[in-house]
């Protein structure tokens, strides 16, 4: 019995491809929904499947299998019927995630990484933080659901249901429980469901003088770069629409950026606010499609969120006429992303709406001017969206009130790592680093933060020393990360373990980010292997010059961040490394003898360098 | 006409041209790989890394204004595209000497015009395929660039999809569009604008080794075209 579907093991599933491209229209934007959903009943994408799903949407097979092997949640070789990826943050990491995975690879016989073999009961790899780092360690199950909090005794309880051959939908909904964890609520969270106050306001108001509010509001864009929303959505709007289009509302719900899972709580908790302030825009921008572009890692809210747009449908606050005004058409749909941590940049998760990969576009045009299908499309952060509801039913001076002079309102922050009480604070901006740390229990008789990587690998690592700066745009801006590291914590691993991370998810677009993320990956491993010199840690500095600057886009500029903020501060780590000051071999002689000792078919110790004499 | 300054030298402009277009447009030379007179603009490469009013942009993608500031062959900026072009040195598998594209490679030309003298960087030596099944083009992959010259050659011009791009990061790489992925097995010809394009010997024409002697060839020191 196949534990992903009813489709037979060697059925390559025709009908499954027929059925979804009927479903979609065969339409080419749909490629990457269409991929997703025929796999999530084939298991992976055999060749004939490509081929039928190509002539389907008409392209060629190449196109289809280069956007295929693009999402790491897409397999174009066989995994297995039970396909487990472990969050591999490296909060995950600090949680114990590795070793669990290593023993549920050991209890069921199979070494990590695809391809499985055709048929293979389970298959086991890792993958980019999921987004669940306050209730980790955790996994993905099939790209489908979410295992939270493993401990020895659930690795040994999942071996077994896996071997009993019991589908991961039958597994018991304890394991699968998924906590909001609110730990601070300020306006944001702490706000009653939005029910259509934000959207009366607006028409009570009008349309221009709601965007007035947004600019009085001084709402900035929580995606991590601080744009001026009212600025982005004013841009959207002088742009023309091609000729029978109308602009695009997009929500950015790609939350990729390692350590930050508070869009996963807002979408939990606070759905209403985000589509209320989607159709606000909508409103205001005269819009008639809207997208939430929902990261792959969080398909289990996908029904939950489903359930809101229909909701909100049947009570006419979305839809057609919605609110009975002639001509306020909006509706939304969810493109469910496919692992891939660069569509989180707003030009890459247009081309990915549009059925492509995930390559960043060249700039300008921005997408206020192009965006989806060539159409004006802003594309904001879920908690923007949120943000701006706010502004609309409250008006823009309330929310110019909370935080600081240049950074409005409040912020989410997601808490991790080495704390008492992980999970998601909102505070107005201007809170100390030493406030949120004291608030989650990182600093205490047996702890003492020595690090905290504020925003992501993306954002700044910093040091005890300035703990006492703030959250905010004019000092530690943040996408809403915040990861915790106390004194038993290695900053050099961590910082390795986020130079895999971007190398893992470069776009392999241009040549600083292909190549340049890989040589910093190979340095520091070399270095972490003990065979690094002064030259090594010289080379990194270079490499991490010329990565800022001549990147295609900001995944590539931002990708030595954490290279250079831990060389900075934690420049002992590194020189723990460097074996000699002055020259280390940067090869293993012995392991290079390997080749020949298989050759001459010797192993005995003269063959060894280090076993000599 | 509008102009825009670079290296000194008032550029003029068209309306929307890119700064590497309208600067080949009059006889300046901005190192390239991926850029095409005839094709859509890509900016993968970055060789054509220009500093613009201060701030490090590709020519190639960058549209040109009125009063613009760009500093093109400076010795910060060429040590850049040195670093990129060893970068890609590395990362494929290019012996120059026997190779049939030397003296008429852009890649080893443009080596030459950075002064690169050695890859600096670690092979990484990948293991790539070679494709010959097509009677009359080589594709040597172990060549490839990414530059995608031929993918949008293919597109735009022939309009035969022949390549595509699969993979991501250090895994990118060029998919021939056929039954079974085999060069031969594509609807690809030799007097396609894709069998033209390839800056580096990815796609050579067969039977024609050394036609060109080494010394007269593009780019050679005694060649008429020699520095384009």
């Amino acid at each position: 019995m196949s534990m992903v579907s009813t489709e037979s093991a060697a059925g390559p599933g025709p009908d499954v491809v027929d059925d979804v491209l009927r479903r979609h229209g065969a339409r080419r934007e749909a490629l990457v929904q269409i991929l997703r959903e025929v796999q999530s009943q084939t298991g992976w994408l055999r060749r004939e499947l490509i081929v039928r799903i190509a002539a389907g949407v008409g392209l060629t097979p190449a196109i289809v299998e280069g956007v295929a092997s693009f999402y790491r949640f897409l397999h174009l070789r066989a995994v297995g019927q039970v396909h487990f990826l472990w969050s591999d943050n490296v909060t995950d990491r600090m949680l114990g995630s590795r070793m669990h995975a290593r023993e549920l690879c050991r209890l069921l016989g199979v070494r990590r990484g695809p391809p499985a073999g055709e048929g293979a009961l389970a298959s086991v790899d890792f993958t980019s933080c999921i987004g669940l780092g306050d209730q980790g360690p955790a996994l993905l199950v099939n790209h489908h659901q979410v295992l939270t909090r493993i401990d020895d005794l659930r690795v040994v309880e999942i071996a077994d249901l896996v071997q009993a051959r019991v589908p991961p939908a039958d597994w018991p909904a304890e394991w699968q429980r998924v906590e909001p964890q609110v730990r601070r609520a300020d306006v944001l969270l702490a706000a009653p469901p939005m029910q259509g106050q934000a959207l009366e306001a607006t028409i009570a108001r009008g349309s221009e003088a709601t965007l007035n509010e947004l600019e009085a509001s001084k709402l900035r864009g929580r995606g991590g770069a601080g744009f001026a929303t009212a600025t982005k959505w004013n841009l959207c709007l002088r742009a023309p629409p091609p000729p029978g289009q109308h602009r695009v509302v997009v929500c950015n719900a790609d939350e990729g950026e390692p350590g930050t899972f508070k869009d996963r709580v807002l979408l939990m908790l606070q759905p209403d606010a985000l589509i209320e302030g989607m159709t606000v825009a909508a409103r205001l921008l005269d819009a008639r499609r809207g997208f939430i572009y929902l990261r792959g890692e969080y398909r289990f809210l996908l029904e939950s969120l489903q359930e809101v747009l229909a909701r909100r449908r049947a009570a006419g606050l979305l839809g057609t006429r919605v609110r009975g005004i002639d001509g306020f058409d909006f509706d939304i749909a969810i493109h469910l992303g496919a692992g891939a941590y660069v569509c989180g940049e707003e030009s890459a998760l247009i081309e990915s709406l549009e059925g492509k990969r995930g390559t960043p576009r060249i700039r300008p045009p921005f997408p206020v001017e192009r965006g989806y299908l060539g159409a004006p499309t802003i594309v904001n952060n879920v908690e923007t969206f949120c943000a701006a509801a706010h502004v609309a039913w409250r008006g823009g001076a309330a929310w110019a009130a909370l935080g600081t002079a240049e950074s409005s309102g409040t912020k989410l922050h997601s808490v991790s790592g080495d704390c008492e009480r992980p999970g998601v604070y909102e505070y107005p901006f201007g809170v100390t680093i030493e406030q949120i740390l004291q608030d989650c229990g990182a600093i205490g008789p047996a702890r003492r933060a020595q690090a905290v990587q504020v925003g992501g690998p993306s954002g700044l690592c910093l040091a005890a020393h300035e703990f006492g700066r703030r959250i905010g745009f004019e000092d530690v801006p943040t996408a809403g990360a915040f990861m915790v590291f106390d004194q038993t914590r290695d900053m050099f691993e961590t910082a390795r373990s986020f130079a895999h991370f971007f190398a893992h998810e470069s776009c392999g677009f241009c040549t600083p980010c292909r190549v340049g993320t890989e040589l910093v990956v190979r340095r520091m491993d070399k270095l972490a292997a003990g065979h690094g010199s002064l030259f090594d840690e010289a080379e990194l500095v270079e490499l991490e010059a010329l990565l800022h600057g001549t990147t295609h886009c900001g995944l590539g500029a931002s990708a030595t961040n954490p290279l250079r903020d831990t060389l900075l501060r934690f420049r002992p780590a590194y020189e723990r490394r460097v074996q000699s000051p002055t020259f280390t071999p940067g090869f293993d002689l012995d392991a290079e003898l390997e080749p020949a000792r298989r050759v001459t078919g010797r192993d005995d110790p003269l063959a060894h360098l280090d076993r000599e004499g | 006409m509008n102009c825009f300054s670079l290296d000194g030298v008032e550029v003029p402009f068209e309306d929307g041209e890119t700064l590497l277009a309208a600067a080949r447009r009059a006889g300046h030379d901005v190192p390239h790989l991926c850029w095409h007179p005839a094709l859509g603009q890509s900016g993968a490469c970055r060789v054509c890394t220009v500093r613009v009013s201060g701030r490090l942009a590709s020519a190639c993608t960058t549209r040109a204004a009125p009063g613009l500031v760009v500093e093109n062959r400076t010795p910060v900026l060429d040590a850049k595209r040195r670093t990129l072009l060893q970068m890609l040195f590395v990362e494929g598998n290019h012996f120059c000497p026997g190779c049939e594209k030397s003296g008429d490679c852009l890649l080893q030309a443009t080596a030459y015009d950075m002064g690169m003298t050695d890859p600096h960087f670690e092979e990484f030596y990948p293991a790539r395929p070679v494709d010959a099944s097509h009677p009359e083009v080589w594709l040597d992959l172990n060549r490839c660039i990414l530059c995608k010259l031929c993918v949008r050659a293919s597109h735009e011009v022939d309009r035969k999809d022949v390549f595509a791009i699969g993979g991501y990061g250090i895994g990118a790489h060029l998919i021939v569009n056929s039954p079974s992925g085999q060069l031969g097995d594509s609807t690809f010809a030799a007097d396609d604008l894709a069998a033209q394009v390839c800056p580096v010997g990815a796609i050579l024409p067969k039977r024609r080794g050394f036609v060109i002697p080494i010394g007269q060839r593009r780019f050679d020191p005694e060649s008429d075209d020699a520095g384009r």
